[in-house]
């Protein structure tokens, strides 16, 4: 049986059946369909790791669906590769994936375009799972882009709005930019090996006989595709916009999966990063780099998901840090725990504006831990776990990520260490803000909003509850072990063999002093947050400005960018040149064409006298060659 | 010939021919008892012919090359594929046209008949090994066709069609002959195995043999209905009723490949390079250039198909010039798929007219998207697969028949039918453009066609599309029955 096929097909089939007869058949059958298909791929999941398992660690089960096209001798199928590392993916992708689709039916509940919603939903978990099943990069690519696609449509979902428009145009356009990257990596791994299968190229890198082809250009050139999906600097600037969609989409989208393909192409192609040390560097300080400025921009923000968003972009950095020092099932071990959290913080985040019909401002919010006693309990789990508290999810793999930034043997070292921590640091600290901001302090809500405070239906809280559960215990499962055989762990360079224990020490200790300044600052209000503000107004203004990379990419990228599109590309080359030449073919066309349509004056003598002369050209031709 | 020496292969080499002869005098003798409104039973029987027919050659279909019929008759998995894509194209024919021809009081049986003698024609073109087995096909073909485009008496358009048809027709007859009496001349035999013999051992440029080659090109490309030789086909397709134009553009470009194939890949395969691959060429490329050129100006939609089928078989004869067993295999991909193709284009001029109403202009077209969303969509998917755009079908046939050309090295043929594909793209998508953009004239939903009408041209439009998203299976197909 194609079991792998079967999990790419089934989300299609939501998303077809939905499409096209959501609407008419009413909210069940799309509950049922958008929420139940996504259920039975993750079923199928289960099956094909029972498969995996049985069949040994470095194992993988290979499906071609068909072949795609061929040319020549060579020819490009579309097949399915599963090994762990997808395992991995793909039950986070359909189970988180499942969960978010369940939660969803209460969250959307009212909204006319439900159908829409979950059909979009439905091809998004299509196109992500093309994404990490797809054994050769042009699949993967397929997958890339469709995934682009769906989170373009999801997040401009309330098109009628433009800034939400605006804001999904954005995030496409941006991974545009970092898709050139990516296929300019493609274009040469093919040029040089002859293959896009991720399996073989991995196995030519490993070879004696390295390829013909620089490593290190070939990783920063995927790495630049996987800034765009993945929101590094300088790419990151979609993400903390592209919360302009519905919630659940931020959480299933913009925070567990779809964010993670750069990590996972990364890690996917971590034979190319092992002989790269060069391109690994420069994941290592763009990752650290990111995790740390999203991290300071955190701090200060307002909005709830704002808050969420920069936090996710602050992750995904850490993640690189880890690709970027060779500890690759590490990556993959927060990508692992970073969804269930950030999923739970996420979904936690929309009962709380759906309970407050609307409001996403954290400092109008206050004292909800009575109200939504379950949204609080998940969300404080799950804070917890982001913050790196022992022995929640996120402590284990975030500690190993910061023991391989300063101990790996593959590019680790002390300023990466240090910069990771203090993002450990902050990260706690603004999390705390944010629970205590939000939960805790005395309320600052408007009676009229306090009044109609509500805890979310089951479907909601539910979902919430299973997700809490995982933050809480994931980290037990020992995945770096697990990936072992396929993505080996860096060795640890020997000075530090023994100090392993003490660093777990001091991260847990940096989390519990963020979570001390937090309770100091927050505990009663927004007072002395307010006054340290107060204190350094132009720090504040920079934070608070996000570094105005916005704004520095308007000044030096789209203005000079606009003004040669305008006067050159346009004015010039289009208008003048392309135009210009076109509009004269096409008039030369259609005048020979009203010439030529007058041959056919429908006199049959002189159709005749027509094939006389290619008769008589056929036999000039005899005569010369004869 | 002896008919004593008639074995028991011989019969089951045609078994399929003769069940379909048999049927037809069946059909043609039952239908002169029938009332006018019972003439749905000959339309029922002609489908059940055509299913057996095809299960017949299904069943039959030898897999090894088998001559029979003392060196006449021959059956290979080529003519295995041709016959049973025709009796597809013929079935759809008169599915689509049956609706046509009853709303207009001018069913009779002999569209019937006279469309299953034209079949009979195009399956013994599939199966000839020698010159008069050819001849036969041909003639069988062609005297169907010209009555077939007469057959609605009272209209002076079909009728001053018909006569064109007929005289053009028998000048390129004529010339074929003509060319085969010199063939035979040279050569001493009519069969195809001993003429290819032949033309082997002769030196290059043998006057003669040349000669009757240049008829015999002539007489090809008549039939096809390439540049220079076209003229009759804008004419033809306006003239006749839709449903004979939607016959015209099917099956007998089946017969014309195999006429084709059969005469220069088989007989006269020697002389490739030496003799007709420059004749081809040029028909080849003014086919392409006339036929997409002049479509634009095109305001009538059966005229403009008409131009875009002198541009297709531009294409297929592309693929044959290449004179490889992959520019053939290519050939018969681009015949299969515009088959297909123009099957379902000439269908969506059936299914938006009505009594009294032909649906043959341009301007009809307009909006049809508020009209009817799927079968704007299902002509959306045919123009942009005649236009050669990917993911559809016609993409590949075009990428083929392409790649055919630059491996025998002709980078030039290979630019001009990309430019001139992009200048053919112009006219398709006017007609997607006057569907989607433009506002209809008539706001009134779609009318023609029955369900059974329906229901196949959507499968026609899918096809298109799934053809092109697996094109594999069919490419595999077309190459392996090519030797």
């Amino acid at each position: 049986m194609n079991l792998l096929t079967v999990i790419v097909l089934l989300p299609l089939a939501g998303f077809l059946l939905n499409g096209l007869l959501g609407r008419r058949l009413g909210r069940t059958f799309v509950s049922v369909v958008g929420c139940g298909l996504p259920v039975l791929a993750f079923l199928a999941t289960v099956k094909a790791v029972l498969l995996l398992q049985a069949a040994g660690p470095d194992a993988a089960l290979l499906e071609v669906a068909y072949r795609w096209a061929s040319f020549g001798a060579q020819g490009f199928d579309v097949a399915f590769y599963f090994d762990r590392l997808t395992a991995v993916m793909t039950l986070i992708i359909t189970g988180v994936g499942s969960l978010i689709h369940v939660y969803s039916t209460g969250y959307m509940k009212d909204d006319p375009s439900y159908a829409r919603y979950f059909a979009y939903l439905n091809l998004f978990l299509f196109f992500m799972l093309t994404l990490v099943l797809g054994r050769s990069l042009l699949v993967c690519f397929v997958g890339w882009e469709g995934v682009g696609l769906a989170s373009y449509l999801l997040i401009g979902f309330w098109f009628e709005d433009p800034a939400k428009a605006a804001a999904g145009k954005k995030a496409f356009i941006t991974n545009r930019v970092g898709d050139a990257g990516f296929l300019l990596g493609l274009f040469l791994l093919y040029w040089a090996l002859g293959t896009v299968n991720m399996d073989e190229i991995n196995a030519a890198f490993a070879a004696p006989v390295a390829p013909a082809v620089s490593a290190s250009l070939v990783g920063v050139l995927l790495f630049i595709g996987a800034t765009g999906k993945s929101a590094q600097i300088p790419l990151h600037v979609w993400l903390p916009d592209a919360m302009a969609g519905p919630t659940p989409v931020s959480a299933l989208i913009h925070a567990a999966t779809m964010v993670t393909a750069g990590v996972y192409l990364v890690a996917r192609l971590h034979g190319i990063y092992e002989h790269a040390p060069e391109a690994s560097q420069v994941v290592a300080v763009i990752g650290v780099l990111t995790a740390f400025f999203a991290a300071t921009i955190a701090l200060v923000q307002t909005d709830i998901k704002k808050v969420l968003a920069y936090s996710t972009v602050s992750q995904l950095g850490l993640m690189f840090l880890a690709l970027g020092v060779g500890a690759y099932g590490v990556a993959v071990f927060h990508v692992y725990t970073h969804a269930f959290f950030k999923a739970c913080l996420f979904l936690g985040a929309g009962s709380v504006i759906h309970a407050l019909g609307g409001e996403q401002d954290i400092r109008k919010m206050g004292g909800l831990w009575r109200k939504i006693p379950v949204t609080f309990f998940t969300f404080a789990i799950a804070t917890a776990a982001i913050a790196g508290i022992p022995p929640l999810a996120g402590f284990f793999s975030k500690d190993e990520i910061l023991w391989f930034a300063l101990a790996s043997e593959h590019g680790g070292s002390p300023i990466l260490w240090v910069l990771g921590s203090a993002t450990s640091l902050m990260t706690s600290f603004y999390m705390f803000r944010l629970l205590w901001l939000t939960f805790l302090t005395p309320s600052r809500m408007s009676h009229d909003t306090e009044h109609h405070v509500h805890e979310s239906p089951l479907s909601m809280t539910g979902v919430l509850i299973v997700l809490a559960v995982l933050s809480a215990i994931g980290g037990f499962f020992e995945l770096p072990h697990f990936l072992e055989p396929l993505l080996p762990m860096p060795a640890v360079l020997e000075s530090l063999e023994h100090y392993e224990h003490t660093f777990v020490f001091v991260a847990v200790a940096v989390a519990l002093l963020g979570l001390a300044a937090a309770t100091f600052m927050y505990r009663r209000g927004l007072a002395r947050g307010e006054a340290l503000a107060a204190r350094f107004p132009r720090l504040h203004r920079v934070l608070g400005g996000k570094y105005y990379i916005d704004e520095l990419f308007e000044a030096v990228l789209y203005r000079p960018l606009h003004w040669i599109s305008d006067r050159v590309f346009l004015g010039l080359g289009d208008r003048l040149l392309i135009d210009g030449s076109l509009h004269g073919l096409a008039a030369l066309t259609r005048r020979a064409s009203g010439r030529l349509s007058r041959v056919q004056t429908g006199q049959l003598q002189w159709y005749v006298a027509m094939a006389v002369v290619g008769v008589v050209g056929c036999l000039v031709w005899v005569w010369r060659h004869g | 010939m002896n008919p004593a020496s008639i074995t028991r292969l011989d019969l089951v080499l045609a078994t399929p021919e003769m069940f379909l002869l048999a049927a037809t005098c069946v059909i043609l003798l039952g239908d002169l008892f029938l009332r006018d409104r019972d003439r749905w039973i000959t339309f029922v029987l002609s489908l059940l012919t055509l299913a057996g027919v095809g299960w017949i050659t299904a069943a039959t279909g030898f897999t090894e090359r088998t001559v029979g019929w003392h060196g006449t008759y021959v059956a290979d998995p080529l003519s295995t594929l041709l016959k049973i894509v025709a009796c597809g194209a013929v079935a759809v024919a008169f599915l689509y046209g049956h609706g046509y021809l009853q709303e207009r009081r001018i069913l009779k049986g002999e569209y019937y008949v006279l469309g299953l003698f034209a079949l009979l024609g195009v399956m013994v073109l599939a199966s000839a090994n020698s010159l008069v087995t050819l001849y036969l096909g041909v003639e069988l073909l062609a005297l169907s066709l010209y009555a077939l485009v007469a057959f609605n008496r009272d209209s002076g358009v079909a009728a001053e069609a018909a006569i064109k048809y007929f005289v053009l027709g028998s000048i390129a007859s004529g010339a074929l002959l003509y060319g085969m009496s010199i063939l035979y001349g040279v050569t001493g035999s009519l069969e195809l195995g001993v003429i290819s013999n032949a033309a082997l051992q002769m030196p290059a440029g043998q006057i003669g043999l040349l000669f009757g080659l240049a008829f015999i090109v002539v007489g090809v490309a008549f039939k096809f209905g390439a540049v220079p030789f076209h003229a009759w086909v804008p004419d033809v397709y306006h003239g006749a009723p839709t449903p004979v134009t939607l016959f015209l553009a099917a099956a007998p470009k089946l017969g014309s490949f195999a006429l084709a194939f059969r005469l220069l890949a088989e007989g006269l395969g020697a002389v490739h390079a030496t003799g007709w691959q420059d004749m081809i060429t040029m028909v080849a490329v003014l086919s392409i250039i006339v036929g997409n050129v002049v479509a634009i100006a095109q305001t009538n939609i059966k005229r403009m198909l008409a131009y875009s089928t002198i541009s297709h078989v531009g294409f297929i004869l592309l693929g044959i010039l290449a004179g490889t067993s992959q520019g053939y295999a290519a050939a018969l991909y681009y015949t299969i798929t515009y088959v297909i193709m123009s099957v379902g284009g000439f269908g969506m001029i059936i299914l938006l007219s009505r009594k009294g109403f032909e649906a043959d202009s341009l301007e009809d077209f307009k909006g049809l998207n508020a009209r009817s969303p799927w079968f704007a969509a299902v002509m959306l998917m045919l123009m942009f697969s005649m236009a050669g755009v990917p993911p559809f079908v016609g993409f590949w046939a075009k990428l083929v028949v392409i790649q055919a050309v630059l491996d025998i090295g002709s980078l030039w043929l290979a630019i001009l039918a990309v430019a001139l594909s992009v200048v053919g793209a112009y006219y398709y998508l006017r007609v997607v453009k006057l569907m989607y953009f433009d506002e209809p004239t008539d706001k009134a939903a779609l009318q023609g066609g029955g369900g059974a009408m329906r229901f196949v041209l959507s499968l026609n439009g899918l096809a298109v599309l799934a053809l092109g998203l697996y094109p594999g299976l069919l490419l595999a197909l077309c190459a392996r029955v090519i030797p």
